[in-house]
Order: structure tokens, then sequence, then C-alpha cells
């Protein structure tokens, strides 16, 4: 399953590999308190001291793009881990069973996929309201469709072919042939599903917090550095540069994983 | 798969062009002269580009009370009134020649200015006076254009040179409001704008531009420049660039952290008539306790706010009154709360308050509050006081925090309308509608109220003088500052003033330089 000669896997799992090492790190030490503030120091470009140099309040850039990095892998993980959940439930149950249930909800999913994301986000937030929390909530509601489709297609593709029915002829049961005889035989491809949908979900978690609906200030998240960065493109360019550099790298190497595992790139 | 690969190539192609948009400081058109405009000759004609934030409002009606400010000033350029401000802070007759009050400050007498013309080139009457003001305060309908005229009873014209304009009660700020425009008799402004102002406006195009053009018939001395061209450049990074590359000639209402990134333009800096401070719901429970709120006021070092947020730009406030109209300023104030950690703990530790926690919300579309915001965050945690940032959208933020006043907190910069006090101060009162804080302070409402009834400038000047004290040292709210607001252009542009009135861009005064 884990191709590890092929090259766009390779460095996917190395770029991954490392940002994760620096997000986890960056949980227990960052250089300077990423929220401390310093008059003195503004807008220092990137060197010793600062590595990524300071925005307008004097704070240390490069600890608030670990810490912004972290902020939005956790939203991430746990929205495609809600989406991934409950899209395996309702895709397992609607490929295997199918019947008018599959039919009212797969149509109900169709709807749904006909609307931008971003729309339906805006909408889900301005039910919930905004926050760390309930942009989590929000988008991990949002990914269910793709996942159940997904499990679905495949869940009904597998139900066709031969051991399943040998282990029914065998009175094995519905639940058991479902979840210990099918899920192992399409994680390949939900796999590649999972890492496209990790980058949808940085790329709306940093969308959100650019629009000032995620993280709140003064916590860091790269989008929100991104949004607080516009205003100092001319001065502070690092500022920018780095918030999207972290953003870039993470989708990335999702990106890569997700084509070195065989995936079509879509979700 | 190909498409993927594509779309991140793009991502990366992207950072790199805002890499090079970023990383070469491109020196602005004309690196030459100081801001004093050594440089060039004044030239008369020529044609300048003022770039503006919004679009002007639909109707440019100038007795419309509900105006936006981008409005206003610009308008300020094609009508006047019987009198107006001038740069100095002082009001100057303009369509009237003179004025006399009575002793009781009830009745205000004009005369009218030989030979003034509109702009459609009739001259102005005592007629198109009355009706002017007759429409403006409603006299006919019963309901005021512009609020501040509510108090008018009558306007007449004993003969062809005289105004009389009769109050229903004495106010001895009356004048301060006759800059209302005198239009032709049975103008409807909504259909044909025609004014007497030394600018005469000749066309727009919805969220493009706004042209006016030199009033050659005007009285006084008149525009320099022969036409102006107001331009809609909404987002303010691309407002900042047109003036970098010199596709606009100059551009008002730029903050601190804006002008940071302009180098070889002249800029002003003037006040932008707003009083930022931390709004405090005072029926919120912690807050209810005067030695809480006071305790946050020895935590928030306005000095530092002002600093971080607004790059120093800014003058420091003590209470609710814009430092614009000087009469009333009361500096001891600054000096009531000198930041003090140690105090604020004990005032907290007083009022039997263990942990103070608390919700700041701001609009998330004013980054000068959001910021201002991030640093009061950072500044209250030094203390233990945890306050956590709430970002909400402008509408959102009127109708929960202003009209719902369902917050605890919030960071803004409210406006007034004049450059009367009770513009600053009348929202304080325990039963005005526009008291979003629910302030309530039995000796501010008798205070406020006598002030209102003295006729004696001085003797008012003092009870309002007492209104800030009382709001200062009861910390109604955490008063933070007046941020700077820049005028920025060209070097080879010069005459630019900025006014102490409200509303004002005076572009009669603009020339070119050679």
């Amino acid at each position: 399953m884990f191709d590890l000669k092929n090259k766009t896997f390779r460095a996917g799992a190395v770029i991954t590999l490392v940002m994760l090492l620096i997000i986890t790190v960056g949980v227990f030490w960052t250089p300077y308190d990423p929220n401390a503030m310093d008059a003195a120091g503004k807008m220092a470009a990137p060197g010793p001291r600062h590595l990524f140099g300071t925005d307008n309040f004097g704070r240390d850039i490069f600890s608030r793009v670990v810490q912004g990095a972290g902020a939005t892998f956790f939203i991430a993980l746990c929205s495609v881990s809600i989406g991934l959940a409950a899209g395996l439930l309702v895709g397992g149950l609607t490929g295997y069973y199918g019947g008018w249930v599959d039919e009212l909800l797969m149509r109900l999913n169709d709807t749904l996929t006909a609307f931008p994301s971003l729309l339906l986000t805006l909408v889900l937030i301005a039910v919930f309201q905004g926050g760390k929390y309930n942009i989590i909530l929000a988008l991990g509601v949002l990914f269910i469709p793709t996942f159940a489709r997904i499990v679905r297609m495949e869940v009904a593709r597998q139900k066709a072919l031969d051991y399943v029915a040998n282990a029914r002829l065998m009175g094995v049961g519905d639940m058991r042939i479902l979840f210990v005889h099918i899920m192992p035989n399409i994680w390949p491809v939900l796999l590649s599903a999972v890492a496209i949908g990790f980058n949808n979900a940085v790329l709306a978690e940093a969308s959100m917090s650019y629009l000032g609906l995620g993280v709140q200030p003064p916590d860091p998240s790269l989008g929100r550095m991104l949004n607080e960065a516009q205003g100092y493109l001319l001065r502070a360019p690092w500022y920018a540069l780095s918030a999207g550099a972290a953003i870039i790298l993470l989708v990335l190497g999702f990106g890569l994983l997700s084509e070195g595992l065989g995936g079509d790139g879509r979700a | 798969m190909k498409k993927r690969i594509l779309s991140l190539v793009l991502a990366v192609l992207m950072t790199a062009a805002l890499c090079g948009c970023g990383g070469g400081k491109s020196e602005p058109a004309q690196p030459t002269a100081t801001p004093e405009g050594s440089a060039g000759e004044k030239l008369t004609g020529g044609e300048i580009t003022v770039g503006i934030a919004a679009d002007l409002d639909t109707s440019l009606d100038p007795h419309a009370s509900s105006s936006s400010a981008g409005t206003r000033e610009v308008l300020f350029n094609i009508f006047e009134g019987l009198m107006k401000p001038d740069a100095n802070g002082n009001l100057i007759p303009a369509i009237a020649e003179d004025y006399t009050v009575n002793e009781a400050a009830d009745a205000y007498t004009y005369t009218l200015r030989q030979g003034v013309r509109f702009h459609n080139g009739k001259t102005v009457t005592v007629g198109d006076v009355v009706y002017s003001l007759t429409r403006a305060a409603g006299l006919e309908t019963g309901e005021p254009l512009m609020t501040e005229l509510k108090g008018v009873a009558s306007v007449e014209a004993p003969d062809d040179r005289t105004i009389v304009v009769r109050l229903k009660a004495p106010d001895a700020e009356f004048n301060a409001y006759m800059y209302a425009a005198v239009i032709p008799e049975g103008n409807d402004p909504a259909a044909e704008v025609v004014g007497t102002g030394p600018f005469r406006f000749v066309s727009r195009a919805p969220q493009e531009n706004v042209v006016l053009e030199k009033f050659a018939d005007y009285w006084g001395e008149g525009a320099i420049a022969d036409k102006v061209t107001l331009k809609v450049i909404p987002d303010p990074q691309t407002l900042v660039l047109s003036l970098r590359s010199g596709a606009v000639d100059m551009t008002n209402h730029l903050t601190g952290s804006q002008i940071a990134d302009l180098e070889g333009l002249t800029l002003i800096e003037g006040g932008s008539n707003i009083i930022q401070a931390l709004y405090l719901n005072n029926d919120f429970e912690p807050f209810r306790d005067v030695r809480v709120r006071q305790a946050l006021c020895y935590a928030i070092d306005r000095q530092a706010v002002i600093d971080l947020a607004s790059e120093g730009h800014g003058t420091p406030l003590g209470s609710s009154m814009i430092p614009a109209i000087e009469k009333y300023n009361v500096p001891e104030l600054l000096e009531l709360y000198k930041p003090d950690p140690e105090k604020a703990k004990a005032l907290l530790k007083e009022a039997g308050v263990e942990k103070l926690r608390f919700s700041i919300t701001v609009p998330s579309s004013y980054p000068m509050h959001v910021d201002a915001a991030q640093v009061i965050v950072e500044q209250l945690r030094a203390v233990g006081i945890e306050a956590e940032i709430k970002l909400v959208e402008w509408a959102a933020w009127y109708d929960e925090v202003y009209k719902g006043r369902k917050f605890e907190a919030t960071v803004v910069g409210m406006d007034t309308h004049s450059l009367a006090a009770s513009g600053c101060l009348a929202r304080f009162q325990s039963e005005n509608g526009k008291n979003f804080i629910n302030f309530s302070d039995a000796e501010y409402d008798e205070t406020y109220a006598k002030a209102m009834a003295t006729v004696d400038e001085a003797e008012q000047t003092e009870l309002f003088k007492r209104c800030e004290t009382i709001l200062a040292e009861k910390a109604a709210n955490v008063y933070l500052q007046d941020p700077s607001s820049f005028a920025a252009m060209q070097t080879n542009i010069g005459g630019f003033r900025f006014y102490p009135a409200l509303y004002v861009m005076d572009l009669a005064t603009v020339y070119r330089m050679s």
C-alpha cells in the first residue's frame, strides 16, 4: 500500500513529517511567547534573533507560524476525523444496503455538492457562530458528503465481488462483512481521499480565519496572519510570506502524499 | 493528477509574484522635493485626481442627515450655507455677509451677500435661502431633514436682503448649524445638483468616479484647479499602491500604519475626530462595580496602545470628547489613571473579583480596532485579567452591541455629527437611546441637563467639562485615543489643509506645482 520507491510519495512523506515535527515541538516550546508584544522590536526583518522577523506588534513571526500551523493542523485533523467517521458510517451502510435510504441520502449529497463549499461553510458558521471549535464542527459536517460518496462507491463495488459472496455463504453477518471484510479493502482509496480532505481542511481553515471567523486574535493562525500581513505587504513582506509558505508546505506535503498513494487528486 | 500539479505550480507562482511586489522597493514617481513643496511654482488650473475609499451616496442631497462622512466632505466643495467653517475652526459668513443675534439667543438675523451665483447662473435671493432652510428644518413636513435644525421655529425674509431665523428655545451654538446648504428655490437635489460652492458637479459613474469642475462665477476666491476627479478605490492596499504609482494625486484618511509604506510623498497629519475606547457594558455583572472599571483603566496603558496599534499616531484621550473642539478639553483627565498594574490588582481584590474574564467584541472590518483590542488583551493578561476577542461583522456588531446592548466590552470609535459638545456627551445620559454602554449616573444626568439649559457660554463650557470629568472618574469606559488621519499627496501637489470642523475636504485651495 505504501510504495516507498515512489518519489512523489517520499517527497510528500518527508515534507509532512518535517512539518509535523515542527508543529509537535511548537506545542511544547517556541523561541518566544507567540503573543508577547515588543514595541521596540516592531517589523524587524528576518535575522538571527527572529528567524522570520517580527510583525507590527513586535511579535516573533516564527513562533506564531509554528503555533498557527499547529492550530490549523489541529482544526484540519479534527474536522477530517468527524467527516471520515460519519462518512464511513453513512457511506458504508448506504453502499451495502442500497434501497430508498441510499437514493435519498445520495440525492441530498448531490444537492450539497452543488453549492460552493465556502458558501456552505459561511452559512454553517452564521448558524453556529465563529470560533475554533465551531469551525471544526462546521468543516467536519461539510466533509461528510465527500467521504460518504467515496465510501459508498467502493462498498457498492466490493459488495459484488466473490469474497463477499463467499463470506455471506459461510453465514457471516452483515455488519461483520461490512466492517471486517470490506473496509480493509477500501483503505487505499480512502487514504488518498483523506490526504486531499486534509488539504481542503487546511485551506478552508485558513480562509475562515482570514475572514476573521476561525481562530480569534491574538491567538495565532495562518489565515489570520495572512489577513494581518495584508496591510504590511510592502513594508514587511516576510510576514505574509512566512504564513503563506507554511500553508503551501502543509498543502504540498499532503498533496504529494495523496498522489503517491495513487489517488486521482479529487475529493 | 495533472490538474493537481498545475494548481500547485500556480500557487507557488502566485506567492512568487507576491514576493516580487513586496521585495523590490520601487521608488515613487517623483523623488524630488521636501514636504513643504519648495520645488515648484504654484500653477493655476490643471486637473487633480483624488482617491476616495467609498463611492458617494446615491443621493447627493446636502440636507440629508444620513449622508456618509465621505459624501459630506465632498459636498462641502459644491454647497455652501449662510455660514461656513474655515481652516482655523472659526465660522465665517458665506452666503450671508453678516449676522446678528438677539439678547436671548433665540433669533438670528442674516444679511444676504450681494451677487452670489448658483452653478446654473442665477443669483441667490432671500427666497432661495428661505426655501432651503424651510426644507432642511422640515418646517412644512414636520420632519427635519437635518436633525441639527429641529430647534428652528420659523424662517422669514422681511426684505430682499434679510433673513430672520427664530428658534423654539435659546441656543448659543446655533450658528454652527448654519452650514445648511442653500439651493435654488424649488430645486430637488436628487434630480439636479446645484449649489454655490467653488466647484460644480459635472458627472458621476457609480463605483468609479465623480467629476467636479471649477465654478468660474464663484463669489469668493474660488478654486485653483480647473477640474477634480474623485476616483473610487475601495481596497486600502490598492489605494496606497495607486498613490505610489502616481495614478492618483492625493487621498485623505490614511491610517498611521498605511502611511508607513509611503515614501517620497507629502503627508499631512490630522485627527479623525473619533473617540476610540474600550467601551464597557456597565450592566455586565463585574463592570457594575466602579472599582472593576477603574482597575481596567489602570491596567491599560493607552500610550502603548497608540504606539503598537497606531504606530504612535494618535492623540490620547481621557474622556469622551474629540480633541478638535479645543474649548472642551480637560487635559488633567489624562493623568487620572497612570498605568499601574499593582493598583489594578488591588482594586480588583477590593471589589472581590477573583478572576476577571470577559469578551471584547470587535467589528472585524476595522483593523485599527482589532489591533487595539489585541494590545489590550496582552496588557490585561499582565494583571491576570482574561479577555477574549470576538470578531464580528459590522452588521452583527451594530445589532448585538449597539442596538441590542448584548456585549461585555467592545473596542470601536464613536464619532459625532457636529462640533457641539452634545455630539460626544448626550449618549451617556441614563435614558438616552444611544447609551449602549448602559452608563447610569444621577450627577451626570443632572449636570448634562443643566449644561444644555445654560445660555452663558463660559458657564456652559464648565458644565460640559464637569460631565467629561464624571465620565472619567466613574470609568464609564477605558478611553484610548483619537487616531491620526493622514492626507497623502504627490510632492507636486500643494495647498491642502485640514479643517478642525467635521466632514470637510476643501479642494478649492489644492494646486499643482511645476
